[in-house]
């Protein structure tokens, strides 16, 4: 019978051996060459009936330790090159990353006009309002007789509105909703009205013949013109920023009284009216931007619509309403009010980053 | 309205500055437009002097070599063209440094070799006069050296206020003085126009003339005589006032209207008496084309909407808006008959309007004056004709008062105030407000003035002159109770948000056209059907409006080709029109709701490039193919159940188009634009467009769970070989017929025409999905499905490929 080899030695032979292998292939030869039938070790393991029954015990335990630690070192070398190798085919595969992704995702731009009505609809949304919308072909009656302006009222005239036919026309502001929401619905009534506005103006820098609007109307048996301002410092501060603060003004419109007219401060210079050395160009140095009119709805417009509830004794409320663009070019610094129907998209693709 | 900083102090001066003055009023109602000056900026360097010698200047026959006693002790050189300068005036001198009113300094210049320090002021260089004839002579009063400002106001500030129409009072600079002192409490002095001068004489003034009056257009027509008037020039103050509020000074009779209107909101008018035919004055309607002269001397024709001042012979002014040269005052004028009259604010307005003719008058006149205001008018003219141009003011005043007004009383409930508010006003402090507002308490309510009259009407009214005066800024700030108040989108307008954002963020770009566009771009597209035509458009290319969005996405897209981009995807949301109906028949009364035209919310998109290409994707060109990939993905996002079917739009190419449909609406269309409309449009890349009707959609039902876990289903895939003429939607729906409940779904992956089909023929890849609700799908099941389908198929000339 052959001499029994020494297995402290084989072990730390094959350990070294198991280490220096470069390739898959080393690998299998060593794993044969230290496990396989005819190695050594297993020799050992087969020849362990052989030996006397004292030593069969420590001999057979001895060589299945080296056998199993033999075992682990080769799966565990077999995985360092299995990822070595990996790595290096990635290696190869490497590209240039600042090439740009392909095919090209174009980004497309909601117009601004669209984005500022958005954010305007949800900020009256998460206030309570709903959102309505009205004909922007409409009869004279709600568009000023039931708003209370007198036959004879100047804004009636063809220089002002856009006719096509008696009594039939563009609407001049989206107040008109107002009158026909209020037909529909008893108080109390919380709506927004955003749409199309039409006026025969010659175009100039703040001027078109069609621009938008976002009407506001609220009618319940207790509201208070302090009910309007903390509305429209709500609806302020987050449309321009937290710090914003709103001023009113008293005013005039037919279908409001009192009427007032609203003021910001300004957000670009925060009411200070400069901007470093220059005067503040977006409030022109006042500290204030007018945003729109409003007031308590005249009690005349309420007596249009006595019939479904609104007896002018008994409810009461507020009515606003804005101009989209005007928002638009304050919060974008837009410098021309005709730019924004151009449709030239080297300045629609500007904006719509953002929420 | 501009005011005069100085004038309104006279009659009310918290003793802050103009930015103050001008910040309560604003806060009160009158805004600030503007703040300007008038005359010179700084008074320093305008100083008293005295001409001590004037000796001609010896170079020069105009000019005279003047010694100034300036107050510094030592007599000053100036040399003066003035023919009026002499030895022994008290006159303005502006010192060397001083800032003219255009901004220059004056330095000191040699004139003619004789060195001149200083310069002797005529009244329009310091911007209280027009006249240039000569120096200002001054009174005697004034020692040298005194500064001007003293003595003249050559420096004042002018507010530019923004008057809203409901308040013809703030038209005159007592009216704001008033408005100055409810906010400030601040003194006010009394009423200008409250007392009368004192006639002289045994005539009357209906012994000089005669008036008549049509009540219908003239609610008031006051008019008084004066005689030995002497035309000339006002006192310097007088035309220091009418300048800063941007009125020419003519002479003193002329100015004194113009005064007594700035002072008081009520226009007055001049007439020479003796140039009044017939000594009499007949306020009547135009006749129909009906012509005169105004004084702006242009020759204007009349409307019998219109009022006429006339004289026993024909029309001497247009009532209200402006007189006429026949009776105007002259520089020999000794009678004068000045009008104070009360107009018809709205017959005013449109007269004015008609004419293209604005005036300081009408402009008051329009917003509905008090026929009270009128008298009061007349008693502050007479002051001035007596004071300023010596006249004799004839006894009596001839009045035409048809209708006298009796003074409104408007009732006031404390608890309404604080109700409307949502703010408590003491009783005092209400009470304190009106008072100095000029109503008077009576009873339960307050007593209208008379220049408050067209505005203050009920009880609202009242609360809103409360709340102006007592302070906006002092309101509360709260929010509304919101009982039973619910905001929301709806569902129409959140799925349009939706659909939106599918075409955004698939690259295009939205644009926002005008509503109206031209009848020739619609000649274009080959539209029949007569659009809706404004009755007076701003200009043709802008006078119908559109029956559907196209037309401005061409422009938009020929205005962006223009400018160098051309590979375009736009798109649009908004309404198109169609009639609905006569529109002439509207009711004057509610029309309950209805709307005059059809109006539904389109969007519509057109692309010029189908894929856009990278370094490794070639670029692909927009077809009908890739608009109708966008219509898929909108329905699908809609949840519509819709099919394409071949269609006939004259605008797009006649071989690729489609109409869209779902259920028994149409939709819209998708295809590629007809290559000559493209070029009307000149554009020369293919285009593809859609557009849809979103009004026409469905509103979808939510959707219901499925189970299509618990049994697998059986994918297929089959090539189905069909004579090229069948559609796909033929071939669809007979794989649908022959597949049976069983088929779940199927979808085109392939189309295939070449030589292994055979010519005229072509081959599509399908692949389909059998599922049944209960049961795992046999072999044999499935079998059966593809027999029944290759009979389907075979009806139509095909079969199936293995
Ligand atoms: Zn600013």
């Amino acid at each position: 019978m052959p001499e029994r080899p020494n297995l402290e030695e084989l072990r730390r032979e094959a350990e070294e051996a198991i280490g220096a292998a470069g390739t898959a292939a080393e690998l299998e030869d060593l794993r044969v060459r230290y496990l396989g039938r005819r190695s050594a070790l297993t020799q050992v393991l087969r020849s362990i009936g052989e030996l006397p029954p004292d030593e069969r015990g420590p001999v057979g335990q001895g060589a299945n330790a080296v056998r199993k630690a033999l075992e682990a070192l080769i799966e565990r070398r077999d995985t360092e090159l299995g990822s070595a190798e990996l790595q290096r085919r990635l290696a190869e595969d490497s590209i240039d990353v600042t090439l740009p992704g392909d095919p090209p995702q174009p980004l497309g731009h909601l117009h601004l006009i669209s984005q500022i009505r958005r954010r305007m609809e949800d900020i009256f949304v998460g206030l309570g309002f709903s959102v309505l919308e009205g004909p922007e072909i409409e009869y004279e009656y709600y568009n000023f007789t039931a708003l209370n302006h007198p036959p004879e009222h100047p804004a009636r005239l063809p220089q002002d509105t856009f006719y096509l036919g008696e009594r039939v026309l563009l609407r001049t502001h989206t107040s008109p909703m107002q009158v026909r929401a209020m037909e529909l619905q008893e108080p109390p009534i919380y709506i927004v009205v955003p749409g199309r506005v039409y006026r025969p103006d010659t175009p100039d820098a703040t001027h078109v013949p069609m621009f938008h609007q976002l009407e506001g109307l609220a009618i319940d048996v207790d509201i208070t013109l302090a009910d309007l301002q903390g509305v429209l410092l709500a609806f302020a501060r987050q449309m321009f920023g937290e710090t914003t603060e709103v001023r009113l003004r008293p005013g005039y419109f037919p279908f409001t009284e009192p009427s007032v007219e609203v003021d910001v401060s300004c957000f670009r210079c925060s009411g200070t009216g400069r901007v470093g050395d220059e005067r503040c160009p977006t409030c022109r140095g006042e500290g204030w931007i007018e945003i729109l009119g409003s007031g308590m709805v005249d009690p005349n417009v309420l007596g249009y619509v006595a019939g479904k509830g609104y007896d002018p004794d008994r409810v009461q409320g507020f009515a606003f309403g804005m101009g989209i663009e005007r928002i638009a070019m304050l919060v974008h610094q837009v410098p021309d009010l005709r730019m924004l129907f151009e449709n030239d998209l080297r300045l629609l693709d500007q904006f719509g980053a953002g929420p | 309205m501009k005011v005069p900083v100085a004038w309104l102090r006279s009659y009310c001066d918290p003793g802050t500055s103009a930015e103050e003055i001008a910040d309560a009023l604003t806060m009160s109602g009158d805004k600030l437009e503007r703040l300007d000056r008038s005359g010179v900026g700084d008074p320093a360097g305008f100083v008293i002097g005295r001409v001590l010698e004037a000796e001609k200047h010896p170079n020069a026959d105009r000019l005279s070599v003047c010694a100034v006693d300036d107050g510094s002790g030592e007599a000053r050189t100036i040399v003066c063209g003035a023919p009026n300068v002499a030895a022994g005036q008290t006159v303005a001198v502006a010192l060397p440094g001083a800032v003219m009113p255009d901004g220059t300094k004056l330095g000191e210049a040699k004139l003619r070799g004789v060195r001149s320090s200083g310069m002797i002021l005529a009244e329009d260089e310091v911007g209280i006069g027009t006249g240039h004839a000569g120096i200002m002579v001054l009174d005697d009063g004034a020692a040298p050296g005194e500064p001007l400002a003293g003595h003249l106001p050559i420096a004042d500030e002018v507010l530019e206020l923004e008057v809203t129409p409901n308040r013809p009072d703030v038209m005159s600079v007592y009216g704001v003085a008033r408005d100055l002192h409810a906010v400030t409490g601040a003194e006010l002095a009394p009423d200008p126009a409250a007392e009368d001068a004192e006639a002289s004489g045994g005539d009357q003034a209906g012994d000089h003339a005669s008036i008549e009056i049509d009540p219908e257009i003239c609610l008031r027509f006051t008019a008084r005589v004066f005689e030995d008037v002497k035309i000339g020039p006002s006192p310097l103050w007088l035309k220091q006032r009418l300048l800063a509020a941007g009125q020419r000074p003519i002479s003193n009779v002329v100015d004194i209207t113009n005064y007594v209107m700035l002072t008081t909101g009520q226009p007055l008018h001049a007439f020479d008496l003796d140039r009044v035919r017939g000594g009499r004055i007949v306020v009547r309607r135009a006749r129909d084309g009906e012509r005169m002269t105004t004084l702006d001397d242009v020759e204007r024709t009349f409307t019998p909407e219109m009022a006429l001042v006339c004289d026993a012979e024909g029309p001497s002014g247009i009532a209200g808006v402006m007189g006429g040269q026949i009776s105007e005052v002259s520089d020999s004028t000794t009678r004068v008959l000045m009008e104070a009259a009360t107009w018809v604010g709205p017959n005013i307005m449109r007269t004015s309007k008609a004419l293209g003719l604005r005036s300081e008058a009408s402009a008051r006149f329009e917003k509905q004056l008090h026929p009270e205001q009128a008298i009061a008018a007349q008693r502050l003219a007479a002051r001035l004709m007596v004071e300023l141009a010596g006249a004799r003011l004839v006894p009596g005043t001839l009045d035409e008062y048809p209708e006298p007004r009796e003074p409104r009383t408007v009732p006031l409930r404390q608890e309404r105030i604080e109700r409307l508010l949502g703010e408590r006003i003491d009783p005092e402090r209400v009470g304190e407000i009106l008072g100095r507002l000029g109503f008077e308490p009576s009873g339960d309510g307050w007593v209208v003035p008379p220049w408050r009259d067209s505005d203050v009407r009920r009880e609202v009214d009242l609360i809103e002159e409360v709340a102006r005066v007592h302070g906006l800024d002092k309101l509360p700030t709260t929010l509304p109770a919101r009982r039973a108040a619910v905001g929301r989108l709806t569902g129409a307008q959140r799925l349009r948000r939706r659909l939106e954002d599918v075409l955004r963020d698939r690259g295009l770009s939205e644009t926002v056209s005008y509503s109206f566009t031209s009848p020739r771009a619609l000649e274009r597209l080959r539209q029949d059907a007569s659009p809706l035509r404004l009755d007076n458009p701003l200009s043709e290319e802008q006078s119908v409006m559109r029956p559907l969005l196209l037309p401005g996405l061409l422009d938009a897209a020929a205005h962006n080709t223009a400018h160098g981009r051309d590979e375009l995807g736009l798109f649009e949301s908004a309404r198109a029109f169609r009639a609905a109906g006569a529109l002439d028949a509207a009711p004057a009364e509610s029309p309950g709701g209805v709307t005059p035209a059809e109006e539904s919310h389109h969007l519509a998109a057109l692309m010029t490039v189908g894929r856009r290409g990278g370094w490794r994707t070639p670029e692909l060109a927009a077809d009908f193919y890739s608009a109708r990939a966008l219509v898929e993905v909108l329905l699908a996002t809609a949840g519509a159940d819709w099919r394409a079917e071949p269609s006939e739009h004259p605008f797009l190419h006649p071989g690729r188009q489609a109409s869209v449909h779902a259920g028994d609406r149409e939709l819209g269309f998708v295809g590629e634009l007809h290559p000559e409309v493209a070029g009307a449009w000149e554009l020369e890349r293919p285009v593809a467009v859609l557009e849809l009707d979103l009004d026409a959609l469905e509103k979808g039902a939510d959707d219901v769970y499925r189970d299509v876990t618990s049994v697998p289903a059986v994918r297929q895939d089959i090539a189905v070989v069909v004579p090229d003429d069948v559609p796909a939607s033929g071939v669809e729906a007979a794989v649908r017929a022959g597949g049976g409940d069983l088929l779940e779904s199927l979808a085109v992956f392939d189309l295939y025409r070449g030589e292994q089909v055979g010519g005229g023929r072509k081959s599509l890849a399908l692949r389909l999905e059998f599922r049944a609700p209960d049961r795992t799908l046999t072999d044999e099941e499935v079998a059966e499905r593809r027999a029944a389908i290759e009979r389907e198929v075979e009806k139509l000339g095909g079969g199936l490929r293995a």
